[in-house]
């Protein structure tokens, strides 16, 4: 039963995207930022400029450090961009979903989640 | 493969025989439960797969939906609120809860969403103008997040359902394909023993009987070999007074017998 304690304290959601996408779902209410003094954000603006490591480096975070988060959103284009590691990610909590973001239409074939589903009945 | 599983190293005794064939009852009962386990779980995954697919072409219609709606926010309030939005995000208000379903055996979380009323961080966004318009977006997008919840609940209920799917999957393949026959080679071979145990006790009682089938022929034929003899002698120089004296003897010799008898009894 240790897997129900795990989660039952996971209430966040956390996001990494473009700025719109955050900007959206942070309207919804999905913000949280932890109390001083190590503020963190449950939130990753991701641009042009962004370093891929950065992306990597909050992934990590959100999906194995902290343990309040129960879903990650992530856009699709930037999961692409850190496929290697949204692929290898296969615990069940936190749940890695990604979204589709303004700019970028949402292409099934290339969802990990999907990818196995597709696998899973030979196609 | 099936004649490459070997046999448990067993002595071949009617007590192990016993446990063997109770043992492989208690495998096939166990082969049978786990295989309706499998094929409930497998029930579960598919309507779940088929759900999946069903609520990421709807993430896609409903995230496209608030992507506008956010447009119109820009064009409303004339500028870009995101670097406002970022900064007054304090307390999430969007938050979910998890539930358990119990599928055969098998706990699926389930994520409900709720807001935490009595927050709001962002009170004073689109103070100055398009207020209405950030309404509507915030509206928008929590229904949005809402659908993506549910996917994501489904996308763990997959994940965990393919796991436990894989590992029943591999017990009933075990017990059918291993430990089944496994015991009934077991059993087989104890059978055989046995049956050798008794062929061979078969054959040994045979042998002693045949022995004291000899021993008792082979004791009739010298005892007739010495009574020939003796008759042989009689025939040569026995005369009738003496006949008569043995006939006596002998006569004498049983009542003495049984008299005896009667001072046994």
């Amino acid at each position: 039963m240790a897997a129900t304690v795990a989660y039952k304290d996971r209430q966040l959601l956390a996001v990494i995207g473009d700025e719109d996408s955050v900007t959206g779902l942070l309207l919804a209410g999905i913000g949280h930022v932890t109390n001083p003094p190590d503020a963190q954000r449950n939130f990753l603006v991701v641009d042009a400029k962004t370093e891929t490591s950065e992306i990597e480096r909050a992934f990590q975070t959100f999906t194995q450090e902290r343990k309040d988060i129960a879903v990650v959103l992530i856009n699709q284009h930037v999961a692409e961009r850190i496929r290697h590691i949204v692929d290898t990610f296969t615990d069940p909590f936190p749940a890695v979903l990604e979204i589709p973001s303004k700019d970028h239409p949402y292409d099934p074939e290339k969802d990990s989640v999907l990818k196995r589903v597709r696998r899973l009945f030979g196609e | 493969m099936s004649g490459a599983v070997g046999r448990e190293p067993v002595f071949p005794t009617r007590q192990s025989l016993g446990l063997m064939k109770s043992k492989l009852k208690g495998a096939e009962i166990g082969h049978s439960l786990l295989k309706r386990k499998s094929e409930a779980l497998t029930k579960r995954f598919r309507e779940i797969t088929r759900r999946i697919d069903e609520a990421k072409q709807k993430m896609g219609r409903v995230m496209q939906i608030a992507a506008f709606s956010l447009a119109e926010v820009s064009y409303a309030v004339g500028g870009d609120i995101g670097y406002q939005v970022q900064e007054s995000a304090k307390q999430a208000r969007f938050r979910v809860r998890a539930k358990q379903e119990n599928v055969s055996g098998v706990l699926l979380p389930h994520f409900e969403s709720y807001t935490q009323e009595g927050v709001n961080d962002f009170a004073l966004t689109g103070l100055g103008k398009g207020g209405q318009q950030i309404q509507r977006c915030r509206e928008t997008y929590a229904r949005a997040v809402e659908t993506l919840v549910e996917l994501a609940s489904l996308q763990t209920a997959f994940l965990i359902l393919d796991e436990v799917i894989k590992v029943v999957n591999r017990r009933v393949n075990a017990i059918e394909h291993v430990i089944i026959p496994r015991t009934e080679n077991t059993i087989k071979y104890i059978n055989s023993e046995l049956d050798e145990l008794d062929r061979e006790e078969f054959y040994r009682l045979k042998k002693v009987s045949g022995k004291k089938q000899r021993d008792v022929a082979a004791a009739d034929a010298e005892i007739a070999a010495a009574r020939q003899k003796e008759a042989e002698k009689k025939a040569q120089a026995g005369t009738p007074a003496q006949e008569a004296k043995e006939e006596e003897a002998e006569s004498t010799d049983v009542l003495g017998e049984q008299e005896d008898n009667d001072v046994i009894f």
